[in-house]
């Protein structure tokens, strides 16, 4: 076998020292780190990109807070003014209720008055038809005036009693 | 089979170029400009392949970062933070075997790791570190390394012994199983590839064999640089952190 060539040993063995070690100093100051470079970098920029991320995220979610708690806002606010709104009415309503029904009880008052009145009057006037009427009955029935007191008196007693 | 279709042909080391160093035999051989071959493409595939520098790698890109992690992540699994420090030798080490091995799979090419004094000098080197590093972290204490906790007295003197026995043992069981697998597969290719031509029509039968074992080959190819790189990373935490 030429591997176990004695001969064939010490070019090999040098060339191997030369070779190795130059491939070492390439590898240890050339070669990897510029891969090691890359490497960081990638991964700060990566880190850089997910903290960026993560700021914006919770500027967004810190722009839906704003925003939610203007919806509340608006909402309460507009719960105020519809009650404002729906208590004005009512007193409004109330008030105008108030006022109708005074007038209409001084009408019905008013009504009232002047039926009675109206009564009064009609009973003056069926007492005056009642006493005229008896007054003439009288001379019918009897041939002879009678004075209009006593008339006047005994229908007023009569109409006493029929009342 | 005549001498020149050898299956062992491959693995010969000739000189390209012949120099001395000292009266040492410093010659550039197949197996040299191989070597060097592997140093330039790793250092081109990673450096070329992030020379964007994207945000969102490319395929080449992916591929020098896949590479970079892989070595990463086994470092911190097995030797945990510590191990960092380390990361350029294993990653180095990882990558000259895969290359080296990958490139012995082109036609007409040389295999690195299949001689016993590349894989010998490299568990050599990672012997030689580990130990230094576990000496330099504990002092003398590294020695208790060797003293199982919870071993009965009596015990000690048989198991003592087998520990320092196979500390040692490392090198050679590190080495000689990279050597192994590619020597053992580069010669069987060679040998279903000379069936190939002897049986003449016949010849289809190997061939299909052929490229399976080749696919098989690539594989163990990256398999073995893998069992290289973990088992050093598995002496780095001994040497570390002193457990079993």
């Amino acid at each position: 076998m030429p591997q176990f060539d004695i001969t064939s040993f010490l070019p090999q063995l040098i060339w191997l020292g030369i070779t190795f070690v130059v491939l070492y100093l390439l590898m240890w100051r050339v070669a990897l780190p510029r891969i090691t470079d890359v490497l960081e970098t990638r991964s700060e920029r990566i880190a850089s990109d997910l903290d960026k991320a993560a700021e914006l995220k919770a500027q967004a979610d810190s722009v839906l807070t704003e925003y939610e708690a203007a919806l509340a806002e608006a909402r309460t606010r507009a719960k105020a003014t519809l009650a404002e709104v729906t208590a004005a009415a009512a007193a409004a309503a109330d008030a105008r209720n108030v006022e109708v029904t005074d007038r209409l009880n001084k009408e019905a008052e008013a009504a009232a008055q002047r039926i009675a009145e109206a009564k009064t009057q009609a009973m003056a006037e069926v007492r005056d038809v009642a006493v005229e009427l008896a007054q003439a009955s009288v001379v019918k029935l009897i041939g002879r005036e009678v004075a209009a007191d006593q008339v006047a008196g005994a229908v007023d007693t009569a109409m006493k009693e029929a009342s | 089979m005549a001498a020149g279709d050898s299956p062992m042909l491959q693995f010969e080391v000739k000189p390209l170029v012949e120099l001395k160093l000292g009266g040492l035999d410093a010659s550039l051989t197949n197996s040299g400009a191989w070597m060097i071959a592997a140093v330039i493409a790793i250092t081109l595939f990673l450096t070329l392949g992030v020379r964007s520098r994207s945000m969102v790698p490319g395929r080449w890109q992916s591929m020098a970062e896949m590479a970079y992690e892989f070595i990463a992540d086994m470092l911190k699994e097995t030797v945990g933070a510590q191990g960092r420090k380390y990361f350029p030798f294993v990653f180095s080490l990882f990558m000259f075997i895969l290359v080296c091995n990958l490139f012995g799979m082109l036609p007409y090419s040389f295999t690195v790791t299949s001689h016993i004094a590349v894989t010998g000098a490299l568990a050599l080197m990672v012997f030689v570190i580990v130990t230094a590093v576990a000496l330099a972290t504990h002092g003398l204490h590294f020695l208790s390394f060797f003293v199982p906790k919870g071993v009965p007295l009596p015990m000690l003197f048989l198991v003592v012994p087998i520990e320092v026995l196979s500390y040692f043992m490392r090198p050679i069981s590190h080495s000689v199983r990279l050597f192994a697998n590619m020597t053992a597969g580069h010669t069987m290719l060679k040998v279903f590839g000379g069936f190939v031509v002897q049986m003449g029509v016949f010849g289809v039968l190997p061939f299909i064999l052929i490229v399976a074992l080749t696919g098989l080959e690539i594989a163990i190819a990256g398999l073995q640089a893998y069992v290289f790189t973990i088992l050093t990373c598995l002496y780095i935490n001994d040497a570390v952190h002193l457990e079993h």
